[in-house]
């Protein structure tokens, strides 16, 4: 019996916060995608005064890089650098 | 005729609808594929595409689909007795509402979790998409018209409801934040936050001192208030304009600040209120006081009653959830049956008890009457009823019925302060998207954006005229309100037609409820535009005129496309 408590709770509390959370982690991404666009400023053609150490970022960037261009429509990677896919 | 009889034979309906005829449609129409892969799996991103669990995802459709609309229109549409409204409500969750919104998570689903919008774009061609735009815009301006009045209206009617109302936006900030930079999880101080509610609440009910009661301030109902206007139409006027400050802070802040900590406590309302009523029912036990038919109404059940109720019954918005956000976390294909479908049965269980608690308030037929005198009337009063009536149904728990009735208005007005505060926000992407679509870009900056839709919804709620003066004639727009939301789901019916019929399979069940629910409104329009508002009808009005004139056009238009697309065959990709 507690048990079914306890998990009626659950579900309750995951109702609750099922939109929450996308709003949350949507905050995050659209934060994680303003420091992507820092580190490939240079493309741009804005002067990137770090990129000795965002070089260093290169190999955790490109996991990341290659859902943000799915998501942005582009199925294949765009750059020739990083070859993701 | 017994309450809880009528209850548990509507409930049993919907049971069986679900358990036979969902059935039928999941695996003979919509052919639902358990190894389909969805877009929460193709498209996972952790944000909008997330596969959720089949009872987590229907308690979010149903808590984000149910609030003060399946309960307005079945207290207003008991005025034509109380069968009319409860075969209606019934018999429109089993054929119409949940073919509807199982039919728009099912659209969406296989096709990429895309909405409404951008599926009639897709199936029809660019000028559906105006078309739908247009529609939602109308729909979410009746919205905020009507629902600014139901507050107002419940703010002066029940004046120990304002001070708990108001508590909750603080309160919800609090939540918001705590749960935000605190990481806490949001069930402990999103209760805590209602026991606070509930606990003014009792104050509020017991002590005169903190209710808020403005035309008492101005001197009583026959004293003048400001600007020489009369006391009721004074408070009005404040409340509204109150109201219309609030949703412009309310739905320019992020979503999380305020709008989604407030929905937490509104899930916990739901939950209480519909514990509550039908708890009382069945330990009550009350007899149905209103006649079964009204024989001697002023304005006929036909086609009004199927605009009166519209949530409850069968309601457009529901696609846009289905389609906007149900439809990108939907785990496996065949969940969409219990999500869309039995998420329409939730909206049915609400309005039933609705219309039970108006139905069984009453001592006497004959005191009903006297109450639901006319139909201009029922809407006027059909609200209080509906809360005083549920507050009897309360008390049966041993709850006094001054605490139930300040609990039962909070309810309403809380579900209706929050749809007022989504429908703005919502009023406000679409007036920066059809600036972006006209080239406009005035139109896109969120501030000109918000200004322009609390403008026009305060000046829509402040001009119909009602019996106690200005602005108390909010109750007018409901069948217009009732229309425009039939549109809407008569346009996701249309889409879900073409689809079936472009895979070649039995477009009927869709078809059918769309027919009729765009003929209802067409007449109901046709009637009311000509022989009510017109120059020369009964109630001339110009304002109601020129809206439910755009309406009759638009249901016109979207009856003409569905003919053209689905006799030719041709569809434009």
């Amino acid at each position: 019996m507690a048990r079914k408590i306890k998990n009626l709770i659950d579900w309750y509390e995951q109702v609750l916060s099922l939109n929450h959370q996308s709003e949350i982690s949507r905050e995050i991404r659209d934060e994680e995608d303003l420091f992507l666009l820092l580190l490939y400023s240079e493309l741009l053609g804005i002067p990137n005064p770090i990129y000795y150490y965002s070089l260093e970022l290169y190999p955790y960037m490109v996991e990341q890089f290659h859902t943000w261009h799915l998501r942005m429509g582009m199925d294949k990677s765009p750059l020739d650098g990083i070859r993701c896919c | 005729m017994n309450g809880s009889l009528v209850a548990i034979l509507g409930i049993l309906v919907f049971i069986l609808g679900y358990r036979f005829y969902s059935k039928f449609i999941a695996q003979k129409i919509y052919r639902l594929d358990p190894d389909y892969v969805t877009p929460a799996h193709k498209y996972q991103d952790g944000v909008d595409y997330v596969p959720t669990n089949k009872f987590v995802l229907w308690g979010h459709h149903f808590t984000s689909v149910a609030g003060a609309a399946p309960i307005v229109g079945p207290a207003i549409a008991v005025y034509w007795g109380w069968l009319p409204a409860f075969l209606w409500v019934v018999l429109g969750t089993v054929f119409a509402a949940g073919v509807h919104d199982f039919g728009t998570l099912v659209l969406s689903v296989r096709n990429k979790g895309q909405s409404i919008g951008t599926l009639a774009h897709t199936l029809i061609g660019q000028k559906a998409k105006l078309l739908f735009l247009f529609i939602i815009l109308i729909l979410v301006l009746m919205v905020n018209a009507v629902f600014a009045w139901v507050i107002s209206n419940l703010f002066i009617s029940f004046p120990a409801s304002v001070l708990p109302v108001f508590i909750q936006i603080p309160l919800a900030i609090w939540i918001g934040y705590a749960v935000y930079r605190k990481k806490t999880k949001m069930l402990v101080p999103s209760v805590l936050a209602l026991i606070v509610m509930y606990g003014v609440a009792i104050l509020s009910s017991k002590i005169p001192a903190f209710q808020i009661d403005l035309v008492s301030y101005f001197g009583g109902e026959g004293a003048t208030g400001i600007f020489g206007l009369g006391a009721t139409s004074s408070a009005f006027f404040i409340w509204i304009i109150i109201l219309m400050v609030y949703v412009y802070i309310a739905s320019t802040l992020p979503v999380w600040k305020l709008l989604q900590p407030r929905d937490f406590i509104n899930s916990h309302q739901l939950v209480v209120g519909l514990a509550i009523l039908y708890l009382g029912l069945f330990f009550t036990n009350p007899d149905i006081t209103a006649p079964v038919s009204n024989g001697q109404s002023d304005v006929s059940w036909f086609p009004l009653l199927f605009i009166t109720i519209a949530c409850g019954a069968i309601s457009g918005f529901h696609g846009l959830v289905s389609s906007g956000t149900s439809s990108k976390q939907l785990d496996k294909e065949t969940d969409a049956r219990f999500v869309g479908y039995f998420g329409a049965v939730g909206e049915g269980v609400l309005a039933l008890i609705a219309i039970i608690a108006a139905v069984t308030f009453f001592p006497s037929a004959a005191e009903f009457t006297k109450t639901y005198s006319s139909f201009s009337e029922a809407g006027n009063v059909g609200l209080s009823v509906f809360v005083r009536g549920g507050s009897q149904l309360a008390a049966g728990l041993g709850i006094p019925v001054d605490v139930a009735s300040t609990i039962v208005s909070i309810i309403v007005i809380s579900f209706a302060a929050t749809t007022l505060d989504t429908s703005v926000r919502l009023m406000r992407y679409i007036i920066s998207e059809l600036g972006v679509e006209y080239k406009l870009p005035a139109l896109s900056k969120t501030h000109v954006a918000t200004t322009i839709a609390v403008v026009l919804s305060a000046a829509l709620v402040l001009l119909p005229e009602g019996p106690k003066g200005f602005g108390s004639g909010g109750y007018l727009l409901w069948p217009l309100f009732g229309t425009s939301n039939q549109l809407l789901a008569g346009i996701s019916l249309l889409l879900v037609s073409i689809w079936l019929k472009r895979q070649g399979r039995n477009y009927w069940v869709s078809l059918v409820p769309m027919i009729f629910l765009l003929v209802m409104t067409l007449i109901a329009m046709f009637n009311q535009v000509l022989f009510q508002w017109s120059w020369f009808g009964t109630q001339s009005n110009t304002l109601l005129f020129i809206f439910g004139a755009i309406i009759f056009g638009f249901a016109v238009w979207i009856i003409l496309t569905a003919i053209s697309v689905l006799t030719k065959g041709e569809l434009n990709q």
